[in-house]
C-alpha cells in the first residue's frame, strides 16, 4: 500500500486537477447542467440514483463475467488449434485478423436480427472482440519458446505432447496473461455495446435511456462505473497472474538487471 | 567397442555443402573434443547425431545400433544453458529424467550438492550466476538416462577464470561418473585440457580433418596448461588448423 501511494501519487494528483478544474469551469462558464454537469453533481447523482443503478450493475458483471470466460476459453482453445496444426494456422490466421477489422457496432445489429435480443447475441459480441487479443498474444508465446531447450529435448525423445505441455505451455503462460489483461478490459466495452441494441437491463440500457432523456449526469456516472469495472477486472487478472506466474519473465529481469 | 559411430555422413541443403564424408567414433566412457571453426556445421552435426534431423547419406549407430533419424539416444546440452525459467533447480535438473524415465530425486540432490550448488534447489533460474546455470545444465545431462552427452561450447559465454573452474568442475564429475562425451568447442586450450582426443574439422563444407590422441594423465591438473609439452601440442593443433586459413581462438 505505502509503494503504491509511492509510486501512485503523481497521477492521482493529476486526476484531482482535472476534476477542480472542471468543477471550476462549470461554475465559472455557467454551463448548464444538461450539456456538462458538474464532478459533484454526478456524484450526488450517483447516490441518489443508486437503488435504480445496482440492477443494471449487476447484470451487466454477469454478462461480462459469462462473455468473457466463453470468449477467452475459445481464445485459448483456438490458439492451442492453430498452433499445433499448422495446416490449420496457415488457413486461418489471416482471416482471424480480417475478422478483427470488421467494427462490431456494424456486426451487431446483424446478430440481433440473426439471434433476438436475447443473451446469445450479446455473448457472442463479448466473444468476438475476447479472443482476439488472447489468440495472437497465446501464439505468440507459443511461437517464442526456447529453440535451444526443444532441440535438448527432442534429441532427449521428448514426444510433441511433453514439449507442448512441458515447455511451449509454460513458456507462453505470460503471453497469455497479457492477452487477458486486454480482453478484460475489451470484454466491459463489449458488454455495453452489446446492451446499447437491445437489451431489458444492463449499463448500455441504462446509458442510451440517460442520453436520449438529456440526462448528461446519467451518462457521466455510467461512463465512471465503466471504467472502474474495467479496472477492477484488469486487477482480478493481475491479481491471477501474480498468483499463478512466481518466476520472473525474461524480459523483465533483462529489464532490472 | 565404441560407443558412437559416425560413418561417412554427409548432409547438404541445396547447393549449400555442410557435412561431407565425416566419419568418426568415441569409445565408451571417452572425452572427445570437435574442434573448428565457427559455422563449420558443428550445429548440422548435432541435430544429425541426435537424431533430429536426416544426414543425406551415411549413418550413426550407438552401441553398435543404428540411431540415424531416431531421437532419444543422446543428451544434448546447448551453449546457452536453456533452464526453464518457471522451474526451480531441482525440477530443471530432473527434465531429463521425466522425457523418458521416472524421477530419481535423491540421485539430483546428490548431483546438486557436488556441484556446489547446496540450498538452491528449490530456486529459480533466475536467481543464478551464469557459471551455476551452466553447471545446473550440465548435471541435467548427466541426470539423462541416455549414455552419450553432447556439449555444445558450453563454456563460451563465461568470463576466462569462471571457464577454468567449470572445466576443473566438468573433470572431477566426469571422472566420477564415466560418461561419454562429444565436446564442441573452438578454443584449443580448453580442448587439450579436457579431451582425450581431439577431432579437428575443416572449414565448410566440414569433414574430419586430422585426430590426435592426447596423452596426458589423468586426473589432470591445472599446471600442466603451463607446461612446455602442452605449449608443443598447442602449437601442432595451431598449425594444423591454420593450415585451412580459419581464424581460431589461440
Amino acid at each position: 500500500m505505502r509503494s503504491f501511494l509511492q509510486k501512485g501519487w503523481r497521477p492521482i494528483l493529476v486526476i484531482v486537477l482535472l476534476l477542480l478544474g472542471w468543477q471550476l469551469s462549470t461554475i465559472i462558464l455557467q454551463i448548464p447542467e444538461w450539456l456538462l454537469p458538474s464532478p459533484t453533481q454526478i456524484v450526488r447523482e450517483a447516490i441518489t440514483g443508486w437503488s435504480i443503478f445496482s440492477g443494471h450493475i449487476t447484470s451487466t458483471i454477469q454478462l461480462i463475467f459469462i462473455g468473457f470466460i466463453i470468449g477467452s476459453s475459445i481464445g485459448i482453445f483456438v490458439a492451442i488449434a492453430l498452433h499445433l496444426v499448422p495446416i490449420l494456422r496457415e488457413a486461418f490466421y489471416p482471416l482471424i485478423i480480417i475478422s478483427q477489422n470488421i467494427p462490431t457496432i456494424v456486426l451487431a445489429p446483424l446478430l440481433v436480427i440473426w439471434f433476438g435480443f436475447g443473451m446469445l447475441p450479446k455473448i457472442i459480441v463479448i466473444t468476438l472482440v475476447c479472443f482476439f487479443p488472447i489468440t495472437i498474444a497465446l501464439l505468440d508465446g507459443f511461437r517464442q519458446s526456447d529453440r535451444d531447450l526443444k532441440h535438448y529435448m527432442q534429441m532427449a525423445g521428448a514426444t510433441n505432447r511433453q514439449i507442448f505441455w512441458k515447455l511451449e505451455w509454460p513458456h507462453a503462460l505470460p503471453a497469455l496473461f497479457s492477452g487477458l489483461k486486454i480482453s478484460a478490459t475489451y470484454s466491459v466495452l463489449g458488454a455495453v455495446i452489446s446492451e446499447w441494441l437491445g437489451a431489458s437491463e444492463g449499463i448500455g440500457v441504462y446509458m442510451t435511456l440517460a442520453s436520449s432523456s438529456f440526462r448528461t449526469d446519467r451518462v457521466f456516472v455510467a461512463i465512471f462505473i465503466i471504467v472502474i469495472l474495467s479496472l477492477l477486472f484488469f486487477g482480478i487478472i493481475l491479481l491471477l497472474e501474480k498468483g499463478l506466474i512466481k518466476w520472473k519473465p525474461k524480459e523483465e529481469r533483462e529489464r532490472h538487471e | 567397442m565404441s560407443k558412437l559411430e559416425v560413418n561417412a555422413v554427409s548432409k547438404s541443403f541445396g547447393d549449400n555443402e555442410v557435412l561431407r564424408d565425416v566419419s568418426f567414433s568415441i569409445s565408451d566412457g571417452e572425452f572427445v573434443s570437435l574442434l573448428g571453426p565457427s559455422g563449420s556445421g558443428k550445429s548440422t552435426l548435432f541435430r544429425i547425431i541426435g537424431g533430429i534431423a536426416q544426414p543425406s547419406s551415411g549413418t550413426v549407430k550407438l552401441d553398435s545400433k543404428e540411431i540415424t533419424g531416431k531421437p532419444g539416444s543422446i543428451s544434448y546440452t546447448p551453449q546457452s544453458p536453456s533452464l526453464m525459467p518457471w522451474r526451480t533447480i531441482l525440477n530443471n535438473v530432473l527434465l531429463g529424467q521425466e522425457i523418458t524415465g521416472s524421477r530419481d530425486e535423491h540421485k539430483a540432490l546428490e548431483m546438486i550438492e557436488r556441484a556446489g550448488l547446496k540450498g538452491y534447489e528449490n530456486s529459480y533460474p533466475h536467481e543464478l550466476s551464469g557459471g551455476m546455470k551452466q553447471r545446473v545444465s550440465f548435471i541435467r545431462s548427466m541426470l539423462s538416462p541416455q549414455g552419450l552427452i553432447l556439449l555444445d561450447e558450453p563454456f563460451s559465454a563465461l568470463d576466462e577464470f569462471t571457464r577454468l573452474d567449470m572445466q576443473k568442475w566438468l573433470l572431477s564429475i566426469w571422472e566420477l561418473y564415466q560418461r561419454s562425451i562429444l565436446f564442441v568447442t573452438h578454443n584449443i586450450e580448453e580442448a587439450l585440457f579436457l579431451s582425450d582426443r581431439i577431432i579437428i574439422l575443416s572449414a565448410k563444407p566440414a569433414s574430419v580433418k586430422k585426430e590426435f590422441i592426447i596423452p596426458f594423465k589423468r586426473p589432470r591438473d591445472e599446471r600442466i596448461l603451463l607446461s612446455e609439452e602442452f605449449l608443443q601440442w598447442k602449437k601442432v593443433i595451431y598449425e594444423e588448423m591454420r593450415q585451412q586459413d580459419v581464424s581460431v581462438d589461440y
